[in-house]
């Protein structure tokens, strides 16, 4: 049986733990040349100085808070509602369909939704300004604009997602068992009551488990996102820690300080992820395996 | 007292259905335009004609689209990965949930064994030490670049494992009394049996494959990209520099928007083929992991 885990443990050594120790970079002036193990000129905390001094540093970081923050809070209510506003359909064929359309986005890249938001969401011939436009509302710069580009952001990321996570909770609304309702309706109370009482209840450990479990996602505000949508007049409002990784390792080149950024998230996420699993054990004796 | 109660029922129902259906709608309408854009000549798409119903019909965009060689190139190099990746990220995810779905005494180290793979979910090296890997490791604008450093998926190994402990071990004995070996066992057993758990797991992991493009962007030269990174680096970030000549002329005939909307809709048809199906296991894999309370 050992010998089965052979390659699976090969390859996670090869390719997570190896770059794990890769991180040491960040501690050097990491010269490309000379290689991952090579004779590198270590500079201690210096590349962590330099990400501190970064004049738009902390507004990255807070960017990335509030639309994932946003992105969490709001995702999670549209997908409630919808759970608990299609439990109440009793049309088998309509809840099908609409659980079909809600949740096919999901599916998709954001390449292919990018793209049909550029196109969708242009000024001058986008199908939404059109439509805006009918009312006498001016053009807006949905993808253009500082003050636009978060609410863009979150409301396509509910778009895409709502869909998955409401079928999630009416999984979780299915195992309810159906003699609460029956009692329920024998004392008298009513559907609003019954969903009060009966359904948010038989949701709530799903929920707050759910909740506890985005905690770790809180540093992740959705880089294959953004990164399709932003244009440098943008980045005030719509640069995140990940975006700004890429740029600078990739694209300046600026090994080093690019890894020092990376290592700081991943080092906060472990914390927050490593606290989520751990409450929603306590809390629920949740756990993966 | 009954009756403004069933009345208001009724209202709520309305307004529900109501709300529900234009909700649908919302999410619809963007593809809908999209095809219609993507069916459209030149000039009712240039003049703002096009909403949600294709004007002046014409299949012109995707035949461009199709006749494209860095398309079907890219596509090519998806339908690749897609078949190398998932078989290998299948073949993987077996392999390790079959002995790690087992007490601890009866696999030694087990527990070592599960925490090495869930210290992954928790930290990662990062994006510049695992590109630094990948090209040390010569694997730059190759295949391999694209299907190894992802090949083992360990939440789905979490999902399999979990499904394999509910099998009763009477079964497991019984094939071992008749001298049957592990792999046999796997192989014979365990795999028939957990057919529906490994395909909702293949499907994801294509699904993974073909909607995958930051890997193709960072590891491959234009000419090998993906097709996903291929849609991204003309879609999103207008790079036109793939075409030659007698493409540019009979894209001048075409709009631009029509030809774009085209290849998002031809790379989104795979996925719509298997809708169904994804549909279908769906359910059944988030009841295997997620809410397994």
């Amino acid at each position: 049986m050992h010998l089965m885990l052979v390659p699976g443990l090969i390859l996670i050594l090869l390719f997570a733990y190896l770059p794990m120790t890769g991180v040491m970079i960040a501690f050097q002036q990491f010269n490309p040349v000379k290689g991952l193990f090579g004779d590198q000129k270590w500079v201690g905390l210096d590349n962590f100085h330099y990400i501190f001094s970064m004049p738009n540093i902390w507004r990255v970081v807070g960017n990335t808070l509030l639309i994932a923050t946003l992105k969490i809070v709001f995702g999670m209510f549209t997908a409630i509602l919808f759970a608990l506003l299609l439990n109440e359909v009793k049309n088998i064929m309509f809840k099908r369909v609409t659980q079909t359309v809600i949740y096919f986005p999901y599916f998709l890249s954001w390449i292919i939704l990018s793209g049909i938001m550029i196109d969708v969401l242009s000024p001058s011939s986008g199908l939404i300004n059109q439509f805006l436009g009918v009312f006498g509302i001016k053009e807006i710069y949905f993808l253009g604009e500082n003050k636009w580009f978060p609410f863009t952001m979150i409301a396509s990321d509910i778009w895409k997602n709502f869909g998955f996570n409401t079928v999630v909770y009416l999984a979780a609304i299915a195992g309810i068992d159906p003699a609460l309702y029956e009692a329920a309706a024998v004392d008298g109370a009513s559907r609003w009551k019954q969903t009060w009482h009966v359904t948010l209840p038989g949701m709530r450990m799903i929920i707050v488990l759910l909740m506890v479990l985005s905690l770790g996602n809180i540093f992740d505000a959705g880089f294959d996102q953004i990164f399709n949508l932003y244009s440098p007049q943008v980045y005030q409002s719509g640069d995140i820690i990940d975006t700004m990784v890429y740029r600078m390792g990739l694209l300046q080149s600026q090994y080093s300080a690019s890894t020092a950024v990376g290592l700081l998230k991943s080092g906060v996420s472990f914390v927050m992820i490593t606290t989520s699993y751990y409450l929603a054990y306590r809390l629920f004796r949740y756990r993966l395996f | 007292m009954n009756v403004m109660k069933k009345a208001r029922n009724h209202w709520f129902n309305v307004l529900n259905l109501l709300f529900l259906t234009l909700s649908a709608l919302i999410c619809l309408i963007p593809f809908i335009h999209i095809v219609s854009l993507s069916l459209s000549d030149k000039a009712a798409v240039l003049g703002g004609l096009v909403k949600l119903w294709p004007v002046h019909f014409t299949w012109e965009p995707y035949s461009y689209v199709l006749e494209r060689t860095a398309f079907w190139r890219s596509f090519g190099v998806t339908l690749e990965r897609v078949l190398i990746g998932a078989t290998l990220n299948v073949v993987l995810v077996i392999f390790l949930a079959y002995p790690l779905s087992k007490p601890s005494h009866k696999l030694r180290f087990r527990f070592v064994y599960v925490w090495i793979l869930f210290f992954t979910m928790l930290f990662n090296g990062g994006l510049i030490p695992n590109y630094i890997l990948v090209k040390e490791l010569h694997m730059l604008d190759t295949i391999w670049a694209l299907v190894l450093p992802g090949a083992v998926t360990v939440f789905n190994v979490i999902l399999l494992l979990n499904f394999y402990r509910e099998v009763p071990h009477e079964l497991e004995d019984a094939a071992y009394m008749d001298g049957a070996g592990h792999l046999r066992t796997l192989w014979q057993i365990y795999v028939p049996m957990s057919m529906p758990a490994i395909a909702t797991i293949m499907l994801f992991c294509i699904v993974g494959h073909w909607n995958a493009w930051f890997d193709g962007m960072i590891y491959m030269k234009g000419n090998h990209y993906p097709l996903q990174t291929y849609l991204q680096s003309i879609v999103i970030k207008f790079d036109f520099n793939t075409m030659n000549a007698s493409e540019a002329q009979r894209l001048a005939k075409l709009n631009d928007r029509s030809v774009k909307a085209a290849q998002m809709i031809v790379a989104a048809i795979p996925i719509l083929l298997v809708y169904p199906y994804l549909q279908k296991y769906f359910v059944a894999g988030i009841r295997l992991g997620s809410v397994k309370g």
